[in-house]
């Protein structure tokens, strides 16, 4: 096995550079143009590209061609192998690829036995060399689209791909002669490709990155301050993806073909079984777009044709359990993070399920109407859930493209990534309307240090003020509504909506509430200008040792002062 | 981040008697940190990577030590341990899926109802890791899949939120036993209990459900508790155990006797639950000592009551008693010294009667003594003159006034000293107008 620093790095002038979201069922393939990212379609025109290589006569298929072989060519024909790299054939799920070529275990590595040449036997092909070749595909396709030879990348792997996974991912890309500059956190690649838009502010905000692939569905936490992200919390799930509601079509048009021929399961004939699944897919994705789609496959099974209309409140209807269970899983990683929904500023819905408006408008319904819920049918501006990824491997491989592979490395060190977070908010008192003091914050809680925050405050009358800065934490204030006092017979029975007004009142309210928690220091800024404004600037430093600075907006001196770290 | 956010709500005015060095007083540090790894993503993470590293090279054991200190996002699936496979179970046919136990099926024996949404998806992967065909195929194993299909089976039941409860409703496995009386006598009542109710409360449509507690249970605590569980709003249902009804469309009628058959079926082995349940109650409030506490102790205090009053009672009863005694006696005593006034009243005017029978003697004798104031003897005529006369003064006077001139009569004998009496007397008598002038000439 060659050591890590004997791998060979592009010289950064040489470097072309592309981002890879490398998926279980599809694969996206980026780069930046005038530093924007660009999602490149292959030579069938695709930007989502199935994860499938498949052999027939000597000749190599990928994406959408080799995923139409799965009906009369599965068994050399790979799918969902990306999960399998660097794993002991122990640990794999082969679910997915029941309908096609089976993983096998040989001498201690995962290999599929594919007939790859035109004659002779056929070949054992380990899942780092099917990788390699898928990889080389895509690299050609965006080769072919910049118009120069791409030999580097960035590539996204879910956050729990383990060492060993990203060791075998960088050799079989290297193995494809495909550098890879990074490998990066697929819900950070999202979170980046949103931040990277012009338009984009830089708020400290706490993003929930709901990635809802076709196998697994993967939700993360983030702090993102100050333009630096942290993962707080995340879940993965093998349970609820994508092709359960493929399953879900499946078995519903399965049933009704049942029932309209004497009772023949096209599930129960393997070539059946392709052509539904494979209609079906396509059935869900139009049922994103129109309230209508229209499902047909000639010679369904036993030669009989089959076409059917469904539509989406029925689709809804059928697939409601797997919509609930992605609700019940967001909300399951927010509180293992600790947090509440209301905590919550961004939703980001990423990966092709995402796509599903009614998977959106459930999340909608979960959060407060101030969290952003970033999907193409609940927020005009979303991006593309399928190309969030690719996006932001892109925009990631032109930041870095530059630097030489050492200097990469080293940047990446956990010596410079593991660094102190503050648990709370800092901030400082102020007054509310009833004279009540108020926690204001200045440095949200889960910031990164070293930080620097900095606040105007009001100081309406002037005089002389007293800058309190003392530590914030939250906590969520439930008040249950007031039981409602029956009007009799005052209203009329036909006011239609005051059944549903009663349904809302009822509903408890949730507000997140500053706490005031322990003093750090007191300052006085003296003789302030009516209605002037005083400035406070906190900086907390590597060993957390806090420095205040504070004077009136526009005026001269001012106070500072610091605290010692803990 | 340059800019500065607005703040509109004012300040804290500076109290007047503040006062510090340079107008700063340092009081405390940060309290709350954790080492967390932030992504080396995005352009602000170069920036933070060039202050980090300045020039700095960093080690392999850099790498090690920095990994220990952060805090873990991801947990390792390895550590969990696992429950081992009966062999038993492994043989059980797929089709016989409504008897198996899920729960055990997944390796989650011990979680049962408890267990996590997460833990039977995690708990599902290990199994289909373990047992999928595919990968038995793969490794030149011939065994059926029908393990396989019951743990998928499982897996579909316990991802369910309705199927799930439908098969807790029934799961017998984590049902906790009433303690027998003998059992709850050795001393852990409130344990054995307790942990009946906890698992119970797992059917309770309102949570959190109020805790048995223990011996030191406030009565209003006690209350509630049973108040609620007398209230129990249960979830629980039994439509896992309906039997099969015929998915055909030929033996309608069949098939509708069935659907009715599971229904009755169902609603009276809810109404046994309840039945259950209430029962369950009963022993559990029957030998609770905490409820004879209260009731002694409210016993106590109603005796308290009911003495008090009593006594009250009782001592108005006596004082009625005696109040009339008293007055009864006063009455008497009135009585009987009316009684003995009216006799000495009698008696005194007897007396005086007597007296005055006796003074009128003296008087007429005095005349008589006298000799009727004749010289001689007296002629009739003049002795009843005499005696006519002083019969007329008698009428006239009252019987002191006898009284007082029969003393001035008695013991005189010569005849002009009583004439003389006499005499003033009839005089006193016309002085006060009693008698005319001429009256009584006899005796003047
Ligand atoms: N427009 C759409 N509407 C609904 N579903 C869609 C749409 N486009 C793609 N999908 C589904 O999204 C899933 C693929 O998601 P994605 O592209 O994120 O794949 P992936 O990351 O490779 O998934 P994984 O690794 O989980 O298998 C498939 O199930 C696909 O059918
Ligand atoms: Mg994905």
């Amino acid at each position: 096995m060659a050591e890590k620093s004997a791998t060979p790095g592009v010289a950064p002038g040489d470097r072309c550079a592309i981002g890879i979201s490398f998926g279980n069922s599809y694969s996206s393939i980026a780069c930046t143009i005038d530093d924007s990212p660009v999602v490149i379609a292959n030579e069938d025109g695709d930007r989502q590209i199935p994860t499938v290589l498949s052999y027939v006569d000597g000749e190599e298929y990928t994406g959408n061609q080799a995923k139409a072989l799965l009906v009369r060519n599965p068994k050399n024909t790979a799918v969902a192998f990306k999960d399998f790299l660097g794993q002991d054939f122990k640990s794999i799920d082969p679910t997915h690829c029941h309908a096609a070529a089976h993983p096998e275990d040989k001498n201690g590595t995962i290999s599929f036995t594919i007939q790859d040449q035109v004659e002779g036997e056929p070949s054992t092909l380990s899942v780092s060399e099917i990788s390699t070749r898928y990889l080389r595909r895509l690299v050609q396709s965006a080769s072919d689209y910049i118009g120069k030879k791409v030999t580097s990348a960035v590539v996204t792997v879910p956050t729990n791909f383990g060492e060993k996974q990203r060791d075998a991912l960088i050799k079989a890309a290297q193995a494809a002669d495909l550098e890879i500059l990074q490998l990066v956190n697929e819900p950070i690649a999202s979170v980046l490709a949103y931040d990277a838009r012009p338009e984009a502010k830089l708020e400290d905000k706490i993003v929930v990155v709901a990635d809802l692939g076709g196998t697994r569905s993967d939700v993360a936490v983030i702090a993102s301050r100050g333009g630096l992200y942290t993962l707080l919390a995340t879940a993965h799930d093998y349970e609820f993806a994508g092709a359960q509601l493929d399953k879900v079509l499946m078995d519903h048009f399965a049933k009704e073909f049942m029932k309209k021929n004497a009772n023949v399961d096209p599930r129960e004939n393997a070539k059946s079984l392709a052509k539904l699944k494979a209609e079906s897919e396509a059935t869900k994705k139009a049922l994103s777009i129109g309230t209508n789609a229209n499902f047909s496959v000639e010679s369904l099974a036993e030669g009989i044709d089959f076409q059917l209309t469904i539509n989406r409140l029925r689709y809804e209807t059928i697939a409601r359990k797997v919509f609930e269970g992605f609700n019940r899983l967001v909300e399951g990683v927010i509180k293992k993070a600790g947090l509440d929904v209301l905590d919550i500023d961004e939703v980001i819905l990423s990966g092709g399920t995402s796509h599903t408006p009614r998977i959106a408008s459930n999340l909608r319904s979960i959060f407060p109407g101030t969290t952003a819920i970033l999907a193409p049918s609940t927020s005009p501006t979303a991006l593309n859930p399928s190309e969030l990824q690719a996006r932001g491997a892109a925009l990631q491989a032109s930041l870095i493209q530059e630097y030489e592979s050492d200097d990469i490395d080293q940047s990446t060190h956990p010596a410079v990534t593991t660094v102190n977070h503050i648990s709370n908010a800092i901030g400082v008192l102020t007054v509310s309307e009833d004279g009540e003091e108020i926690f204001t914050p200045i440095i949200a809680p889960e910031t990164a240090v070293p930080a620097r925050r900095t606040v105007h405050v009001e100081a309406k009358d002037g005089g002389n003020v007293l800058v309190k800065v003392v530590e914030g934490g939250t906590h969520i204030k439930v008040t249950k509504p007031e039981p409602k006092v029956k009007e009799n017979g005052t209203k009329e029975d036909d006011d239609e909506d005051s059944d549903f007004d009663s349904e809302e009142e009822e509903e408890e309210h949730r507000e997140k509430i500053w706490k005031i928690g322990s003093t750090l220091a007191e300052a006085a800024i003296k003789d302030v200008k009516k209605g002037g404004k005083v400035e406070v600037a906190i900086t907390v430093g590597n060993d957390l040792s806090v420095i205040i600075t504070t004077r009136e907006v526009g005026g001269k001196g001012g106070v500072r002062g610091s605290l010692k770290a803990p | 981040m340059a800019t500065a956010t607005v703040v509109s709500r004012p300040l804290l005015a500076l109290p007047a008697d503040w006062s510090a060095e340079k107008d700063f007083k340092p009081i405390g540090s940060i309290t709350a940190f954790t080492q967390r790894t932030i992504e080396p993503v995005g352009p602000h993470f170069l920036a933070h990577a060039r202050r980090a590293r300045h020039k700095r090279t960093f080690s392999e054991d850099d790498r090690i030590q920095a990994q220990e200190r952060a805090q873990k996002v991801e947990k390792d699936e390895e550590s969990e341990e696992s429950e081992a496979e009966d062999p038993m179970m492994l043989q059980r046919e797929a089709k016989d899926w409504k008897s198996q136990d899920h729960y055990q099926v997944l390796g989650l024996s011990k979680y049962r109802w408890k267990a996590t949404e997460d833990q039977i998806k995690r708990a599902h992967r290990k199994k289909v890791l373990k047992h999928h065909p595919d990968k038995k195929a793969a490794q030149g194993s011939t065994e059926d899949d029908n393990f396989f299909k019951c743990i998928q089976k499982a897996t579909e039941v316990l991802l369910d939120p309705v199927k799930r409860r439908q098969f807790d409703s029934v799961d017998e496995k984590a049902d906790v036993d009433p303690p027998s009386k003998k059992e709850a006598a050795k001393g852990n009542y409130y344990k054995l209990w307790s942990r009946v109710f906890k698992s119970e409360a797992r059917f309770s449509k309102q949570q959190p459900v109020p805790v048995f507690g223990d011996e030191n249970s406030t009565k209003e605590d006690v209350d509630t508790f049973y108040n609620f569980w007398y209230n129990f709003d249960s979830w629980r249902s039994f439509e896992y155990l309906d039997e099969d009804v015929p998915d055909d469309n030929e033996n309608r009628d069949q098939k509708r006797h069935m659907e009715r058959k599971n229904t009755n079926a169902r609603k009276k082995k809810k109404a046994e639950d309840n039945a259950r349940l209430r029962k369950m109650l009963d022993d559990c409030s029957a030998g609770d000592e905490r409820i004879k506490k209260f009731r002694q102790e409210a016993n106590a205090a109603k005796n308290k009551k009911r003495l008090d009053k009593e006594a009250a009672e009782k001592k108005a009863k006596e004082d009625a008693r005696l109040k009339k005694e008293a007055e009864e006696k006063a009455a008497k005593e009135a009585e009987e010294k009316a009684k003995t006034d009216r006799e000495a009243n009698k008696k005194a005017k007897e007396a005086a009667k007597n007296a005055l029978k006796k003074n009128k003697r003296v008087l007429r004798g005095s005349v008589k003594d006298a000799n009727y104031f004749a010289g001689g003897d007296a002629a009739p005529a003049q002795i009843d003159a005499v005696l006519n006369d002083v019969e007329l003064v008698q009428g006239k006077i009252d019987a002191d006034e006898v009284a007082a001139l029969a003393g001035k009569l008695n013991g005189l004998t010569v005849a002009d000293e009583i004439k003389a009496v006499w005499n003033a007397e009839v005089k006193r008598l016309v002085d006060a107008g009693k008698l005319k002038e001429g009256e009584a000439k006899n005796l003047a």
